[in-house]
C-alpha cells in the first residue's frame, strides 16, 4: 500500500503537469491513442515473456514519435491516429489470446494495477517521473511558444517540429507511467481531466500546471484511500473523482457568472 | 542596386515550392522607416514573400538582403504577425504571456524571475494600449483585443522589421482604421520598417508610403497613386485590370483574380 502512494504520487505530478500541454495543444486524442497503442506493446511483451512496462515504453515512445512527426498541422491527423489505433488494439487482443497464462497481467494493463506495484517498480516509476519533469522543464518556453501559436514560433527560430516529436516522446513516457496506476483505458483521468480543470481556474500557465497537478495529486490519493477500506477497484474512485470534478467546475461556471455579472461591482 | 538605406532589398527574386514557381524575377528596394502595403489575389504568394524574408523559405533564385544581411529564421530584429482567423475561444493564456513569449518563447528552460521580460512585455502592452485585458485569457478577447495583443507581441523585442499577414481581416471597419492607425504611427515613431499583406487597401490608403503587388507570377512595387492605376497593373500584369473609384474615393480592382482559385497554403 506504500508502494501505491509513492508510485501514485509520481505519476499524478507528471500526469497533472504534462496534461496542461496535451489541452494547450488539444492533443487529447492523440494521449488516448497513445495508450491503447501500447496496449498493444504491453500484452505483446508479456507474450514473449517480457516485462509489460518495457512493450509498452517501446509502443507508445515509436508511436509517439510518429504523431509528433505528423505535425499539429495535419489536419487528418484525428483519423490517421484512429486507423492504427484501432489496429493495434486488434493485435493486443490476438496477443491476449496467444497468452496461456492468467488474464490479471492484461487486467491490470487495462485497468490499472497500483495495488500490486513492487519496490523496484517504484524506484523506476520515480527515475522515468524524474526524467520526464526534467524534459518538461527545458523545453517549458518554446513548448509553449509552439503550442499557443507555432506559425509564429518557427519564425522565431524555435524547432517546432523537434519540439512536437520531442512532446510526444516525452508524454509516452508520461502515460507508460500512468497507466500502471489507472490502465490504458482510463488514462484520461489523470492526464487530461485535472489540466482541463485547471485551465478553467487560471489562464496562467504556471499556475495551471501547479493546479492541475495538485488536483491528479489529490485524485490519487484520495482514490487510494477510499479502495484502503472499500472492495472496488482504485481506478474506479480514482476516475470517478475526476469526472465528479470536472462536471461541479463546469456547473458552477455559469453560476460563478451569473453571480459575479448580478453583483453591482 | 543595393542602398544603404533599403531594409530589404530583392533582385531577380524567385520563389518556389518545389519546381512550382509562386512568383519570379522579383526586384524591389523597400526604404527604411516606410510603411508597405502588400497587396494581391488570394493565392497570389503574399504569404511566401513573408515566409522568403522570414528566412523560412529560401530563394529559388537571385538574392535577398533584409536588414542588410541574408535572411535567416530567428531574426530577433523583425517583429512578425502571422496569418490567422483568430485565436481558439478554449485558449486559456492571458494576453501577458503571448506577448512576453515574443522576447524570449524561443530560448530553452522556464523564464527566471528578475528578468528583462516582465518590464519589456509592459512597455509593449502600454505602447497599444492593451494593459486593461492583458491579463485575461487570450481566446475570449474580441478581434480587436487580440490584434493589439498581437501588435505588442510583434512590437516586445523592440524591432527593425515589422511584418503583418493579413492583420486586418478578422476586424470590422471600425476597428481596421483604428489598428492601422495604431500601426502608422507606431511605423513612424520608432522609424520602423512595416510590410502589412491585406486584401483591401482603403483602410490602408491614407498611411502607406509603397505599395508591392503581388500577382500572376509577379512582383511590382510603386507608390500607391502610380500602381493603382488601371493602366499600370494592366501593362505589369499584361492583362486587362481595371481600377474602379467609388463617389467616396474608395478604390477597388478588377481583373487580377486568378482564373483557377486555389486555397491559400
Amino acid at each position: 500500500m506504500v508502494h501505491a502512494y509513492e508510485a501514485g504520487t509520481v505519476v499524478a505530478l507528471i500526469a497533472g503537469a504534462i496534461g496542461y500541454f496535451v489541452v494547450l495543444r488539444s492533443s487529447a486524442f492523440a494521449a488516448h491513442a497513445l495508450s491503447h497503442i501500447g496496449f498493444a506493446g504491453a500484452t505483446g511483451a508479456v507474450v514473449a515473456g517480457l516485462n509489460p512496462i518495457v512493450g509498452l515504453l517501446i509502443f507508445t515512445t515509436g508511436s509517439g514519435a510518429a504523431i509528433g512527426a505528423l505535425g499539429n498541422r495535419l489536419r487528418s491527423r484525428d483519423v490517421t491516429i484512429g486507423i492504427v489505433l484501432a489496429w493495434t488494439l486488434g493485435l493486443g487482443v490476438l496477443f491476449i489470446s496467444l497468452y496461456r497464462g492468467y488474464a490479471t497481467e492484461a487486467y491490470a494493463i487495462l485497468f490499472g494495477g497500483i495495488l500490486s506495484i513492487s519496490a523496484s517498480e517504484v524506484a523506476v516509476t520515480a527515475l522515468a517521473g524524474l526524467v520526464t519533469f526534467a524534459a518538461l522543464i527545458a523545453m517549458y518556453r518554446p513548448l509553449l511558444f509552439s503550442s499557443v501559436d507555432e506559425e509564429l514560433a518557427a519564425a522565431k527560430g524555435v524547432p517546432v517540429t523537434f519540439l512536437s516529436i520531442a512532446f510526444m516522446v516525452v508524454l509516452a513516457v508520461a502515460v507508460t507511467e500512468a497507466v500502471q496506476v489507472v490502465g490504458v483505458l482510463l488514462i484520461f483521468a489523470l492526464i487530461v481531466t485535472p489540466a482541463a480543470i485547471a485551465v478553467r481556474f487560471t489562464s496562467r500557465p504556471g499556475l495551471a500546471i501547479a493546479i492541475g497537478m495538485l488536483l491528479a495529486l489529490a485524485f490519487t490519493w484520495i482514490g487510494l484511500s477510499i479502495a484502503f477500506y472499500a472492495p472496488y477497484p482504485v481506478s474506479f474512485f480514482i476516475t470517478s473523482l475526476a469526472f465528479g470534478t470536472y462536471v461541479l467546475v463546469r456547473i458552477a461556471e455559469p453560476v460563478r457568472a451569473s453571480l459575479r455579472r448580478g453583483s453591482p461591482t | 542596386m543595393r542602398t544603404a538605406s533599403a531594409a530589404i532589398d530583392a533582385h531577380d527574386l524567385t520563389a518556389a515550392y518545389g519546381t512550382h514557381i509562386v512568383w519570379s524575377g522579383a526586384s524591389f528596394s523597400i526604404p527604411i522607416g516606410s510603411f508597405t502595403a502588400v497587396l494581391g489575389p488570394n493565392g497570389g504568394g503574399k504569404s511566401t514573400l513573408i515566409r522568403v524574408i522570414l528566412g523560412r523559405l529560401p530563394p529559388a533564385r537571385g538574392t535577398l538582403s533584409v536588414l542588410s544581411r541574408p535572411p535567416a529564421r530567428g531574426n530577433p530584429l523583425i517583429g512578425y504577425i502571422p496569418q490567422r482567423s483568430t485565436f481558439d475561444p478554449e485558449l486559456s493564456i492571458r494576453g501577458r504571456d503571448f506577448v512576453s513569449l515574443g522576447i524570449d518563447g524561443h530560448r530553452w528552460g522556464v523564464r527566471l524571475p528578475g528578468g528583462p521580460a516582465a518590464a519589456a512585455t509592459e512597455r509593449s502592452l502600454q505602447a497599444v494600449s492593451a494593459e486593461a485585458y492583458a491579463d485575461r485569457a487570450l481566446g475570449r478577447l474580441s478581434g480587436g483585443e487580440q490584434q493589439r495583443l498581437q501588435l505588442a507581441q510583434a512590437m516586445v523585442g523592440d524591432p527593425q522589421l515589422l511584418l503583418m499577414d493579413e492583420p486586418l481581416s478578422q476586424l470590422d471597419v471600425r476597428n481596421q482604421r483604428i489598428i492601422v492607425q495604431l500601426i502608422a504611427d507606431l511605423t513612424r515613431a520608432r522609424s520602423l520598417t512595416t510590410l502589412l499583406i491585406a486584401h483591401d487597401v482603403n483602410p490602408l490608403l491614407p498611411h502607406i508610403d509603397h505599395v508591392l503587388y503581388v500577382a500572376h507570377g509577379k512582383v511590382a512595387m510603386g507608390r500607391p497613386d502610380e500602381i493603382i492605376t488601371s493602366e499600370a497593373l494592366s501593362e505589369i500584369y499584361s492583362s486587362p485590370v481595371e481600377v474602379l473609384k467609388d463617389r467616396s474615393g474608395r478604390v477597388f480592382v478588377v481583373g487580377l483574380e486568378e482564373e483557377v482559385s486555389h486555397p491559400h497554403r
